[in-house]
C-alpha cells in the first residue's frame, strides 16, 4: 500500500514548483470540463490566458482587478501568518465601499468642490476606517468572548451585504435615478485619476503596489511582524516570551480590515463613481485563494492578485465569447486552491511503498 | 393561536436543514475535524438534487442523488485533510468556494425552472389535531426522517462500540491508533458520511423547502449549522432543539411583517446571520463550559508514523 512518509527536511523544490504544478493542474481539468460541454479547450483557455494580455486596454483591466485582490489578500496573509482565520474580507471591503461612497455621495449632495485630491484621501480613509471597524467588530468579540473569528466573520459578510443593499435601495437611493437601487453619481472631481489614456486602471493600482512593499517591510523587518510571525507559528513560544496575542489579535484584523476597506473605497471611487449592490464580484473570497498561492508572501501576492485577475476576466471573456456561464471562473478559482493545498503537501511528506502497511502493520517505521 | 402553529410548522421546516447539516457536521467534530466545506457540500447538492428532481420527477431520488453527490466530495476532502494532511481550514473553505463556482456554474441551466412536487403532506388523525396538527404534523416527510436521524445519532454515538471510538478518536487520536483501532479509516468515513448527511440538507431546501435552484442558495446555512454544533456544546439533542430555534428566527422576518411591524426587509433577513454570532458569543464566552465539552482533538490534524 501506497504511505505518506514525513520528510526529514521539507522539500525546497517543492515549495516553489507547487503553485506552478497546481496551476496546471487546474488548467488540465479546466480543458477536460471545457471539452465535456462541448466547447474547444484551447479556444477557451486561451480567453483565461492570451486574450486577458492582449493589448493596452486588456492589460489595464487585469491591473484594474487585480488592485483590489492585492489590497485585500495583502491582509489576509497578514491574518493567516499570525493564525487568525479572517474570511470576511468581502464584508470588510463593502464596508469600505459603503464608507467612502457616503462621503462621497454627501461631499456631491453638498456640491463641495474644489482640489479633489484631498476629498479623495478623505473619502478613502474613512473606508478604510470603516473596513477597520467592521473587523474589529470580529477581533473584538474573539477577544472578550472567545467566539470563532472564521464564523463571525463569515457571517459579518452577509450582514455586510444586506446593509449595502438597504442603503441603495432606500435612504442612500437617488431620486433622479429611475427607481434603480443605486446612489447619484460622484462629482467627477471625486473620481481617482487614471494611470494612463485608454485604460481603466487608476492611481489605486501604485497605492496597492506601495502596500505591498510597506507589508513587506512591516512583516518581515519590524519587530511588530516578527512577535506576529512567531504566535502564528509557534502560540506556545510566543506566549513564553511574553509576545500578547491580544495585541497580534488586533494589530492583524485592524490592518486586514483597514485594506480590505481601503480597496472597497477605492473601487468605488475608481471604476464605479457611484454605489450599487454590485460593487464586489467576489474579491474579499478571490483575495483568499491569492493569499494562499502567494505562500503569504507580500510580493507574491501581487503575481497571484494578477494570475487570479486574469482568472475572473476569463471567466466574463468566456461567457461573452463561448456562452459558458460567468461561474467557471469561481469553479476554476476553487478547484486551484483545492490543488494547490494537495500538492502542498508533497512539500512535507512524500509517497512510499510500504508493503504490509494495508494490513495494520504501519508503525514498523 | 393558528398564527403561532403555523410559525412553529415554518420554523421546524426552516430548521430541518440546519438540522441535517448539523448532525453531519456534529458526527465530523466528534471524530476531531472541522469540515468548513459545509457550505459548498450543501450547495452541491442542492443543485445535484434540483436537477434529479426537475428531470426525473422523483423527490426521493433526488434526496439520494443530493446526499451522493456532496458525499463524493466530502470524500474528496477527507481524503486531502484525513489523508494528505492538509490544513482542515483552508482546505474545507477550499471546497466551500469550489461548491459555489461549480454549483453556479453547472446549475446556470436550471435557473428559473419549477419543480411539480408535493411539499406537505398531512399526517393520518395527529394531522387533523387542534393546534399541533398544523404546527407539527402537516410537514413533508423528510422532516420527521430529519429528527429520526437524530435520534440515529444518538444511538450511535453513545449506544455502539463504533460511535464510542469515534468520540475516542475525537478526543484523542493517538490514543486510538496506540490501541491498534484505525484512525484514519473511521474520520474519513465520517467525512463521508457527515457529507452525505449536509448533502441531504442542501437537496431538502432545493426541492423540497425552496423548491427552486438560485445561486448561493443556501445563504450560509453551511455556517450557521457550524455554528450550531458550538451552540450544541457537541450533542445531538441540542443540534435539534438551536436547529428548530434558529428556524424560527428567520421564520419571524416573515412573520413580524404580516402583523405589520415596518422594520426594512434588509434587516429581517440580517436576523439569523446577527443571532448566529451572538448566540456564538454568549456560548463561547465561557471557556471551561466550551473546554469541558469539546472534542480535545478538534481540528488537529492526526499522522501515524
Amino acid at each position: 500500500m501506497i504511505v505518506l512518509e514525513k520528510r526529514q527536511h521539507p522539500s525546497p523544490w517543492m515549495t516553489y514548483l507547487s503553485p506552478v504544478i497546481s496551476i496546471v493542474l487546474t488548467f488540465l481539468i479546466a480543458s477536460f470540463v471545457v471539452s465535456a460541454m462541448g466547447k474547444d479547450p484551447i479556444k477557451v483557455l486561451s480567453l483565461f490566458t492570451l486574450e486577458p494580455l492582449s493589448g493596452k486596454r486588456a492589460i489595464g483591466e487585469v491591473m484594474l482587478k487585480a488592485t483590489p485582490l492585492i489590497l485585500c489578500s495583502l491582509g489576509l496573509a497578514f491574518c493567516f501568518r499570525s493564525n487568525v482565520w479572517n474570511i470576511g474580507a468581502e464584508g470588510q471591503f463593502l464596508l469600505g465601499a459603503i464608507g467612502a461612497g457616503g462621503t462621497a455621495m454627501w461631499l456631491t449632495e453638498a456640491g463641495v468642490a474644489g482640489s479633489g485630491w484631498l476629498w479623495i484621501s478623505l473619502a478613502l480613509l474613512l473606508g478604510a476606517f470603516a473596513g477597520a471597524c467592521w473587523a474589529a467588530i470580529t477581533a473584538w468579540l474573539r477577544d472578550r468572548a472567545n467566539a470563532n473569528e472564521i464564523l463571525v466573520s463569515l457571517m459579518l459578510v452577509y450582514v455586510a451585504n444586506l446593509l449595502l443593499s438597504y442603503l441603495v435601495f432606500g435612504p442612500w437611493k437617488d431620486p433622479k435615478g429611475w427607481n434603480f437601487p443605486q446612489t447619484l453619481r460622484f462629482a467627477d472631481s471625486l473620481s481617482i485619476g487614471r494611470l494612463g489614456t485608454g485604460m481603466r486602471v487608476h492611481w489605486g493600482f501604485v497605492v496597492a503596489l506601495i502596500s505591498a512593499a510597506a507589508m513587506l517591510w512591516l512583516m518581515f523587518f519590524t519587530s511588530l511582524g516578527a512577535r506576529l510571525r512567531v504566535g502564528g507559528l509557534a502560540p506556545g513560544a510566543a506566549r513564553f516570551a511574553g509576545f500578547s496575542s491580544r495585541e497580534s489579535l488586533w494589530t492583524v484584523l485592524l490592518c486586514s480590515g483597514a485594506f480590505a476597506g481601503l480597496a472597497g473605497a477605492m473601487e468605488v471611487l475608481g471604476p464605479m463613481g457611484q454605489l450599487t449592490p454590485h460593487v464586489s464580484t467576489g474579491y474579499g473570497f478571490t483575495a483568499i485563494i491569492v493569499a494562499f498561492i502567494a505562500r503569504l508572501n507580500p510580493l507574491a501576492c501581487i503575481l497571484a492578485s494578477f494570475l487570479l485577475s486574469m482568472l475572473m476576466i476569463g471567466g466574463e471573456l468566456a461567457q461573452s465569447r463561448v456562452g459558458l456561464p460567468a461561474s467557471v471562473s469561481s469553479m476554476f478559482q476553487g478547484a486551484l486552491l483545492m490543488m494547490l493545498l494537495m500538492v502542498d503537501s508533497f512539500i512535507n511528506y512524500r509517497l512510499r511503498w510500504r508493503p504490509g502497511a494495508a494490513k495494520g502493520l504501519k508503525r514498523d517505521a | 393561536m393558528h398564527e403561532l402553529a403555523l410559525l412553529i410548522a415554518a420554523g421546524i421546516a426552516s430548521g430541518t436543514p440546519l438540522l441535517l447539516a448539523g448532525l453531519g457536521l456534529l458526527l465530523n467534530e466528534r471524530a476531531g475535524v472541522v469540515n468548513l466545506g459545509a457550505e459548498g457540500l450543501m450547495l452541491i447538492a442542492a443543485v445535484a438534487g434540483f436537477g434529479i428532481a426537475f428531470y426525473t420527477g422523483q423527490t426521493w431520488l433526488a434526496l439520494l442523488g443530493g446526499a451522493l453527490a456532496a458525499a463524493v466530495f466530502s470524500a474528496l476532502l477527507a481524503w486531502m485533510v484525513v489523508y494528505l494532511n492538509t490544513n482542515q481550514y483552508a482546505s474545507g473553505l477550499a471546497l466551500s468556494l469550489f461548491g459555489a463556482g461549480i454549483s453556479a456554474f453547472v446549475g446556470a441551466a436550471l435557473v428559473g425552472k419549477k419543480l411539480e412536487i408535493e411539499t406537505s403532506e398531512k399526517l393520518p388523525f395527529l394531522g387533523d389535531l387542534p393546534f399541533f396538527g398544523p404546527a407539527l404534523f402537516q410537514q413533508h416527510t423528510m422532516v420527521y426522517i430529519a429528527v429520526a436521524l437524530c435520534f440515529g445519532m444518538v444511538f450511535f454515538l453513545y449506544h455502539t462500540k463504533t460511535g464510542r471510538l469515534l468520540r475516542g478518536i475525537g478526543e484523542s487520536p493517538a490514543s486510538a491508533h496506540a490501541l491498534g483501532y484505525p484512525v484514519q479509516r473511521i474520520r474519513w468515513l465520517s467525512l463521508v458520511i457527515g457529507g452525505a448527511f449536509c448533502g441531504l440538507a442542501g437537496a431538502y431546501l432545493s426541492v423540497i423547502y425552496a423548491p427552486l435552484w438560485v445561486e448561493g442558495m443556501v445563504a450560509g446555512r453551511g455556517w450557521i449549522a457550524l455554528a450550531l454544533t458550538v451552540f450544541a456544546t457537541w450533542r445531538p439533542w441540542r443540534v435539534l432543539m438551536g436547529a428548530y430555534l434558529f428556524g424560527s428566527v428567520t421564520m419571524l422576518q416573515l412573520h413580524l411583517q404580516a402583523i405589520g411591524i415596518e422594520i426594512p426587509t434588509q434587516f429581517m433577513s440580517m436576523l439569523p446571520y446577527v443571532a448566529t454570532i451572538i448566540v456564538l458569543a454568549l456560548i463561547s464566552r465561557n471557556p471551561h463550559w466550551i473546554r469541558a465539552n469539546i472534542p480535545a482533538s478538534l481540528g488537529k490534524p492526526f499522522h501515524p508514523g
